[in-house]
């Protein structure tokens, strides 16, 4: 965060309901909301629907905290990127001291109601799952080190783990390998965006691995990633919580996935810059699927078992 | 005579009154239902309500 002015209080305009909302970082509340209904819908307890629909309100109540923190602090680089230059703090619809404050706010929010609602264990790892976010990724990690995605993408693989402890009130493997698949998920989903949005991230000075080690090393990272990718999303189709339609879904995705990797890891800046990283962009989208298709398949077993359909 | 003349400004603040009351009224329903839940799933609360019902309390060895 540097003290630069992104806007001056007099080229702010009023605030509209909806600028609290994409302070809140809408698109990825909706990744958050629904890992975390996965996490709490496989898990083997039963919880009452008020219960479960006031959990999974307040984990993504959190998940917008944070990204109101994220905002706050990021303010002066979201202005020097296109793709985040229009959010409400660096386009002037919102004042910072506003956004730190709904933040502060609907963080003590959050975590208490989540332990009202739910259980200790729940909201604590709500309260990690902010503070990491916040301050562990945004306010250190983003601008010190290429690995920032890599170790900030724990903040994003926590929320299937608090919906597992929404229901169980423990954390067990089923939980642990969800975490791992999102968190070894995260570097090669973003690598593959900063690949083609390369000059928003140094103009910005954010280091990220393409800025500060070049496409060649980033792709060959993507692959590395991908590679280990492949055996924990297997492996967590051989827990309770997985069966034959989540195995399928895993091994076709997957050998997709390391398909794209291959193809960009085999490719150089020429080929990307000839064809608009046709490939790296295709890549991205399909990672999007790629989480969806595993989470959605976890979800087809749970509906299984509770048929008493379920293989093992 | 009343002022009529709506600024886009206008718009912008109702929007975000409209909004912050819906999200007040809708935080207040869901304490309500989360309050009625809890207090089902704990049984019968008669017996510790203010006047002593020893009846409606499980015997004790």
């Amino acid at each position: 965060m540097s003290d630069a002015s992104v806007i001056t209080p007099e080229d702010r305009v009023e605030t509209g309901f909806g600028d609290f909302i994409d302070l809140l970082k809408p698109r990825v509340m909706s990744l958050v909301v629904f890992t975390a209904l996965a996490g709490l819908l496989v898990a083997p307890v039963q919880v009452h629907p008020v219960i479960a629909f006031a959990s999974i309100l307040f984990i993504a109540v959190g998940a917008g905290a944070a990204g109101a923190l994220n905002m706050w602090w990021d303010a002066d680089i979201d202005a020097l990127m296109t793709r985040t230059a229009g959010r409400p703090v660096p386009a002037g619809r919102l004042a910072r001291e506003d956004a730190l404050a709904i933040g502060v706010a609907l963080s003590g929010i959050s975590v208490t109601m989540l332990a009202l609602a739910a259980n200790l264990l729940a909201a604590g790892l709500l309260a990690f799952t902010i503070f990491f976010y916040a301050v562990a990724y945004t306010m250190w990690l983003k601008r010190s080190t290429p690995q920032n995605i890599v170790i900030g993408g724990a903040a994003g693989a926590f929320p299937p783990v608090i919906g597992w402890a929404v229901a169980t009130g423990s954390v067990s493997l089923e939980a642990m390998l969800m975490f791992a698949l999102i968190f070894v998920w995260t570097p090669p989903h973003f690598w593959a965006l900063a690949l083609f949005m390369k000059s928003d991230y140094a103009n910005a000075k954010v280091p990220m691995l393409t800025v500060t080690h070049g496409h060649r090393a980033t792709r060959f990272h993507i692959l590395a990633y991908t590679l280990l990718l492949a055996p924990l999303a297997l492996g967590l189709g051989l827990t309770s919580i997985g069966g034959p339609v989540y195995l399928a879904v895993a091994t076709v995705t997957n050998a997709w996935f390391i398909r794209y990797s291959v193809a960009m890891w085999r490719r150089g800046d020429a080929d990307s810059e000839a064809d608009g990283y046709r490939t790296e962009k295709s890549a991205f989208r399909f990672s999007i699927y790629y989480l969806f298709l595993h989470f959605a398949a976890l979800l087809v077993e749970a509906t299984l078992r509770q048929f008493g359909m379920g293989v093992w | 005579m009343a002022i009529r003349v709506e600024h886009e400004l206008h718009g912008r603040r109702l929007s975000r009154n409209v909004g912050v009351g819906l999200t007040l009224v809708g935080f207040a329903a869901l304490v309500f239902a989360l309050s009625v839940v809890k207090m089902s799933a704990t049984g019968p609360v008669q017996g510790f309500d203010h006047t002593v019902r020893p009846e409606l309390v499980g015997a004790e060895e």
